[in-house]
């Protein structure tokens, strides 16, 4: 009876599969076609998940079905956003704001003395690959349980890959324009604003959007280690102890739409910022 | 060697800057200490008590550097309060996971590269995929893994996996693409078969590319071990370190603990850039 309940689900995926494969095949150059590739085979992947859930029986505490998730969704929806005001906007966007910013401002401060660009640049580089959130722990200590500490979490999380991008795009005007600036007599400021921070943008944004993904991530640990009864790291840790998985996964779209959102408006705003560059003009 | 002097001197400054912090910050309760005993302190005193403290809210760096002595050379490796230990515990958990998430990654890489099926349906959702913050399902996984029985490492090293999975994925994929129409052709023009030129031109080309992504995906993988101890339960790794640091208020436990991870990544990270050099080196592709 599970054979023929496995030879189901296998036919289904290789029958959508092949639908795939024969559209990849032949209309790899037609926008429509590419745009509907993924989302079948993403479809795909939710249908066979209900289907091995339903066919086999699994326990709900083990792997809930989609279709339970997105009752619980739609079910929980005001504790939902209850949770997302506090983690994502509170948290994160304020701890992303108050950190990008930190680290810009720092950047064009050190940009004018080349020993501490010497000095920082490697701290910086080195900090940036250290497990951060571990201090966590510390900053829900000082700051208190509400979303201070996580957004401080988030600023000292984002700090240090803008703060590497910023001076590194600083440094990517070549001497001819530097030299084109010169013989306009331009002021350093000039030279800053109308050379040096547009040339700039490229390597700050590639820094803002990686900074995106740790801003989240750095709101949802945090609450780990404490959090008032709100929050969706809160959320995901006491809905995981009682073991009701539909909503743990619900916080988890949750939180995937929110982080696609936020990369996607940085990805926006870069192409506005930095329409002359090359990787923007297709 | 121009670098050292910089570097050295901003490090200083740091070490100065949290001293200053320490008085700052520990001050309040060398104060009210003062003020219950009725005596005052003079400047001098409450320097030297906000350093010494038991429960500082911000520890010393000697308290700290005191604290990685005790717990990594004064004890033996094999005590539960030995950070060694532990350090072994989440080490062993992240190269585990760090070797399965690599395989698995340049595996679907090959199979992107040579599939355009493949390539169209995945590689939007493996890119979408870094842009969310998956570390968030570390408690899920560790709870219903160990509810069907798997505990110990496992789970963890599931965890890490997943997370350098999509690095390498994405770098090597770059990277098997990297060689260009030109070499693609003089291969053709040599009537090379498929797996010729995958072996023998795609998979050096990438080489680059997939030590880079392994040094984003080897930070990754200990992020995702440390945060996958967290749970309550865990008692053993960094993250358990950190979390029963945080419940009794031991600030030196938490900081000696975040030293030891922040040691730990980055020897790994310098560990895969020295393997790098040597690779680059021996086929010539040094810069």
């Amino acid at each position: 009876m599970s054979l023929l309940k496995l030879l189901v689900v296998l036919a289904v995926w290789g029958g959508l599969w092949a639908l795939n494969a024969r559209l990849a095949a032949r209309g790899h150059h037609i926008r429509a076609i590419r745009l509907a590739v993924p989302v079948i085979f993403g479809l795909t992947l939710v249908l066979l998940w209900e289907m091995v859930v339903r066919l086999f029986g699994v326990s709900s505490v083990i792997l809930p079905a989609p279709s339970a998730i997105a009752q619980r969704f739609a079910a929980e929806t005001p504790t939902l956003w209850i949770d997302f005001v506090q983690t994502m906007l509170k948290g994160a966007l304020s701890g992303y704001v108050l950190g990008c910013g930190a680290a810009f401002v720092t950047a064009v401060l050190i940009d004018r003395s080349p020993f501490l660009q010497a000095g920082l640049l490697p701290v910086g580089n080195f900090v940036a690959a250290l497990p951060i959130v571990g201090i966590a722990p510390i900053l829900v200590m000082w700051f208190g349980f509400d979303w201070h500490s996580k957004a401080a979490v988030v600023v000292v999380m984002v700090f240090f890959p803008v703060l590497v991008n910023t001076v590194a795009g600083l440094q990517a005007t070549t001497a001819m324009q530097r030299d084109l600036m010169h013989t306009y007599a331009a002021s350093y400021w000039q030279g800053l604003v109308k050379l040096r921070l547009p040339a700039a943008m490229p390597f700050v944004f590639n820094g803002l959007k990686i900074a995106t993904t740790l801003a989240l991530i750095g709101a949802i640990v945090a609450e780990f280690f404490g959090s008032p009864t709100r929050g969706m790291g809160f959320r995901i840790s006491t809905e995981v102890g009682r073991l009701g998985l539909d909503m743990v996964w619900a916080e988890i779209t949750v939180a995937a739409i929110a982080g696609s959102v936020f990369y996607g408006a940085v990805s926006l705003i870069e192409k506005g910022v930095t329409f002359w560059h090359p990787s923007q003009r297709g | 060697m121009t670098k050292v002097v910089p570097v050295l001197t901003v490090i200083v400054a740091l070490v100065l800057i949290w001293y200053a912090a320490a008085v700052g910050m520990n001050a309040q309760w060398a104060r009210d200490q003062a003020a219950r005993a009725e005596t005052t302190l003079g400047f001098g005193e409450l320097v030297v008590d906000t350093w010494s403290q038991d429960r500082p809210v911000l520890p010393a760096p000697h308290q700290v550097a005191q604290g990685l002595y005790d717990s990594v050379l004064a004890i033996k490796p094999t005590s539960k309060r030995s950070l060694v230990y532990h350090g072994w515990i989440t080490l062993s958990a992240t190269l585990a996971g760090f070797g399965i998430g690599t395989l698995a990654g340049i595996a679907l890489a090959v199979g992107i590269v040579h599939s355009r099926a493949m390539d169209m349906s995945v590689m939007p959702w493996a890119i979408a995929s870094q842009t969310i913050p998956i570390l968030a399902i570390a408690p899920m996984i560790i709870v219903v893994l160990n509810s069907i029985g798997i505990s110990g490492l496992l789970p963890k090293a599931i965890i890490s996996a997943y997370l350098s999975f999509f690095p390498v994925v994405v770098g090597m994929v770059k990277g098997l693409r990297a060689p260009d129409a030109m070499q693609l052709d003089q291969m053709r023009t040599w009537s090379a078969t498929n797996s010729q030129t995958f072996w023998r031109l795609r998979l050096p080309s990438s080489m680059p590319y997939l030590f880079a992504s392994l040094k984003v995906a080897i930070a990754a993988a200990l992020v995702g071990t440390i945060v996958a101890e967290l749970p309550a339960g865990a008692t053993r790794g960094l993250g358990a370190r950190l979390l029963s640091g945080s419940y009794y208020g031991q600030t030196v436990q938490i900081w000696s603990a975040l030293f030891a991870a922040a040691a730990l990544a980055a020897a790994l990270v310098v560990i895969v850039g020295l393997i790098e050099r040597g690779v680059l080196k021996r086929m010539g592709m040094a810069q």
